[in-house]
């Protein structure tokens, strides 16, 4: 198939490109931009992106499918539509499933299952110790083999710091990134809010920023000794922001991500117990998602993910403290990175890198680009349309958001993935 | 920026239906409960200790977590209106056997419950029942807090109010010392939103460090971790109870040096003002938080609190059922 992309605003953050000109793809690939196609080309289908931005598709560093093992959460089917939805084109998948993704067979199995045309590239992170129990190291040579782009823990820490020690050395062996989250499990303990005023007016029990700053120090301690690429996930605190400015300054190589939640929530907005905002690591101070905000639009934090979580209404439909933790986030990711970059005035270029590029930098993919010859993921969006947020409009199966009932900036009109028309956003109903 | 900020307990008119915290009332809210409980004292010292204000109403006592006490003056409060009072300890009955805490909202909702007493031991819970008693359409059925983990415990903080207003008559004038384990308190969250709200121009939390929330500040109040500079000069003492398993671990090095620093003696009492009243929302643990010789002393109110807290949910109770 041959697809023109017409009229539309062309953004590649990669190469510095934003002016209105089309795009060709031929075989899966782009062959092309331009104001007149490439010699020979002959379209098959003509995608109208009048008023639109075309950007690549976007990197979603944490998404959760729920699949092996939380099919009741989500399906593979159900999330993928909905990264298709989202513009998404690549994610990769913590790997805390049921059985945790610490066997190559695992991950074959599930990049398998992933490879439609209509479903975006999927990368597992594979598991960087067995059952994520944080004693004996899995077989990374083998996961990678099998797929894996990187090794983590998902939301487990390592407790033992030698077993991180070995874990992170074994792992620079053979120059495979670790993804950790910062959090001291033993400060997080029982903990389910940001640890301060609301916290102590609601009666939750306080998780603290030093949980996280602890947590930090020694991952970038430990990362200086063994060398390892190491990629901090989810930071969430302003304390935090400064330390990785500080070590990179130290000449300390490493990347750090946030959730798109944690740019426009704070802990006030835990509101009546809405568990919907019940996150890990959790909401924390206005000062800290101004910090946040500031820092991805330095570059400080060098890209933002979803971390998307769905999780069913029984999860959410507890007191706040016993609810299951995450928020629903694939088809947010671009609205909410959106309304940072217009509150922020943060130009489009930059936002887009945020999401495109600079997590395809992370991952360690040749994508996220929109070079000839690369695979056309490619998504088309309508700046100026709104994304009303509700449980009909959300493809995902997890209808868990705080953001459930507002409109945000930016709809999704095509997701093009190899080429494929992955999604649709004309064919949708009227109420979309 | 998201969206759950509409009040729960209030109504369209911003009228209370359900009760589930201080927090959010207004000051003359709190006053027209008070002002409500005072006829209800008199019910107390009557032959016929009975008013049919709630007269073929269902009240549920749904204690999800032990409770004697609270339990009691409840039902007690309820019987006085003439309702009808139907107790479940729920810990040993359908929570045990996997049911939610909404289905079991939606079965006692089926049996025509007009009022829950809800006692919960995770913070909010009350607040998710009347949510989704309002998302069903069952917002008819009135919630009272009857303590929701460390979140807030209203109608003792109201009773607390009571008590103080009958004592000093002006809340504009006082000081006011709550001391102890407020980290873990229900109570003392509710006593200071009570407070605050009530114009205490000066409330006073007294507790070593590792037993006061961060931010508590935040909430209006003033820290003091040392509970003879605290009490001086104060006209009320609210003492909260401390929990003996909590006196273990790295919170507290003993029970025994908890009484030295925070437990309440005549000597230290001596500091406050000569007129200064001693409350407990019991039960109390003698000589870990309290001297016998105060508990028992004649500047102790603790035994007319409970009286009062009979009067007070009385005075809930039949305003939410508008009677």
């Amino acid at each position: 198939m041959n697809v023109h992309i017409r009229g539309g605003r062309l953004i590649d953050p990669a190469n510095g490109v934003d002016k209105h000109t089309d795009l060709f793809i031929a075989e899966g690939r782009i062959v092309g931009a331009g104001d007149t196609a490439p010699a020979g080309f002959k379209a098959s289908t003509i995608l109208d992106a009048t008023g639109c931005i075309v950007c690549p598709g976007l990197i979603d560093l944490s998404a959760r499918l729920r699949e092996p093992g939380f099919e009741y959460k989500a399906t593979l089917e159900s999330e993928m539509a909905a990264a298709a939805a989202g513009g998404v084109t690549r994610l990769a998948c913590p790997p805390d499933t049921d059985p945790v993704l610490d066997e190559p067979g695992l991950v074959e199995m599930l990049t398998h299952r992933a490879r439609l045309p209509e479903f975006p590239h999927v990368h597992p992170i594979g598991a960087l110790t067995v059952q994520l129990g944080g004693k004996k190291l899995t077989e990374m040579a083998e996961l990678s083999e099998a797929g894996c782009v990187a090794f983590g823990q998902a939301n487990q820490a390592i407790v033992d710091t030698q077993v991180l020690l070995h874990a992170m050395n074994y792992a620079a062996t053979f120059d495979f990134p670790v993804w950790l989250q910062a959090q001291d499990p033993f400060l997080a303990q029982l903990g389910v809010a940001h640890d301060g005023e609301v916290a102590a007016r609601l009666g939750l029990t306080g998780i603290p920023v030093a949980a996280e700053t602890i947590a930090l120090a020694t991952l970038l301690q430990l990362a200086r000794e063994t060398g390892v690429r190491l990629h901090v996930t989810r930071i969430s605190s302003a304390a935090s922001v400064d330390m990785i400015v500080a070590a990179r300054a130290a000449g300390i190589a490493v990347t750090c991500d946030t959730a798109v939640h944690y740019l426009h929530l704070c802990d006030h907005d835990i509101g009546f117990f809405n568990a919907h905002a019940r996150l890990d690591p959790p909401l924390r101070t206005q000062r800290d998602r101004d910090a946040l905000r500031a820092g991805l639009a330095s570059g400080a934090i060098t890209a933002v993910c979803s971390d998307h979580t769905p999780v069913d209404d029984d999860g959410k439909q507890k007191p706040f403290g016993e609810a299951e933790i995450g928020a629903t986030g694939l088809e947010l990711l671009l609205p909410l990175t959106l309304k940072w970059a217009q509150e922020m005035r943060v130009p489009l270029l930059t936002a887009l890198a945020r999401i495109t590029s600079d997590p395809a930098h992370i991952m360690g993919v040749n994508a996220g680009r929109l070079d000839a010859g690369l695979p056309a993921d490619i998504c088309v969006f309508d700046p100026a349309a709104d994304f009303h947020v509700s449980r009909k409009n959300l493809k995902s199966q997890g209808k868990n958001t705080p953001f459930l009932g507002l409109d945000l900036p930016g709809r999704v009109r095509y997701t093009l993935i190899n080429g494929y028309l992955a999604y649709d956003g004309t064919t949708q109903p009227e109420s979309y | 920026m998201s969206n759950a900020t509409h009040n729960p307990q209030l109504n369209s008119h911003g009228e209370l239906n359900h009760l589930l915290s201080i927090e959010g009332l207004s000051r003359e809210m709190l006053t027209r409960i008070l002002d409500t409980a005072v006829p209800f004292t008199e019910v107390a010292e009557r032959e016929v200790k009975k008013v049919p204000l709630l007269r073929g109403k269902s009240v549920f006592n749904l204690f999800f977590e032990n409770s004697t006490r609270t339990r009691t003056t409840f039902e007690i409060a309820a019987k006085r209106l003439s309702a009808d009072v139907i107790n479940l300890n729920i810990n040993t009955s359908s929570a045990s056997k996997g049911e939610t805490l909404l289905d079991t909202a939606d079965n006692l909702a089926a049996m025509q419950a007009d009022m829950f007493v809800v006692r919960h031991a995770a913070s909010g819970a009350p607040y998710l029942m009347a949510q989704h008693l309002a998302t069903t359409g069952q917002d008819h059925i009135h919630i009272i807090n009857a303590g929701d983990g460390r979140h807030a415990h209203p109608t003792q903080g109201l009773l607390d109010m009571y008590t103080i207003r009958h004592y000093k008559q002006d809340f504009t004038q006082l000081t006011v010392a709550i001391v102890g384990d407020v980290l873990h308190s229900r109570v003392a969250r509710s006593q200071i939103h009570a407070l605050t709200t009530l114009g205490v121009p000066e409330v006073r939390v007294i507790a070593p460090k590792t037993l006061l929330p961060s931010g508590i500040e935040r909430l209006g109040v003033r820290v003091f971790n040392d509970m003879k500079e605290g009490l001086r000069g104060v006209d009320v003492v609210m003492m909260l109870r401390l929990q003996n398993e909590r006196m273990q671990g790295a919170l507290l090095p003993s029970a025994q040096e908890y009484f030295k620093s925070y437990g309440l003696t005549v000597d230290k009492l001596a500091l406050a003002r000569p007129d200064a009243i001693v409350m407990h929302p019991g039960p109390m643990n003698r000589g870990v938080e309290i001297e016998s010789a105060v508990a028992d002393g004649a500047q102790a109110v603790i035994l007319p609190q409970v009286t009062f807290g009979i009067a007070v949910r009385m005075a809930v109770m039949a305003m939410l059922a508008g009677a």
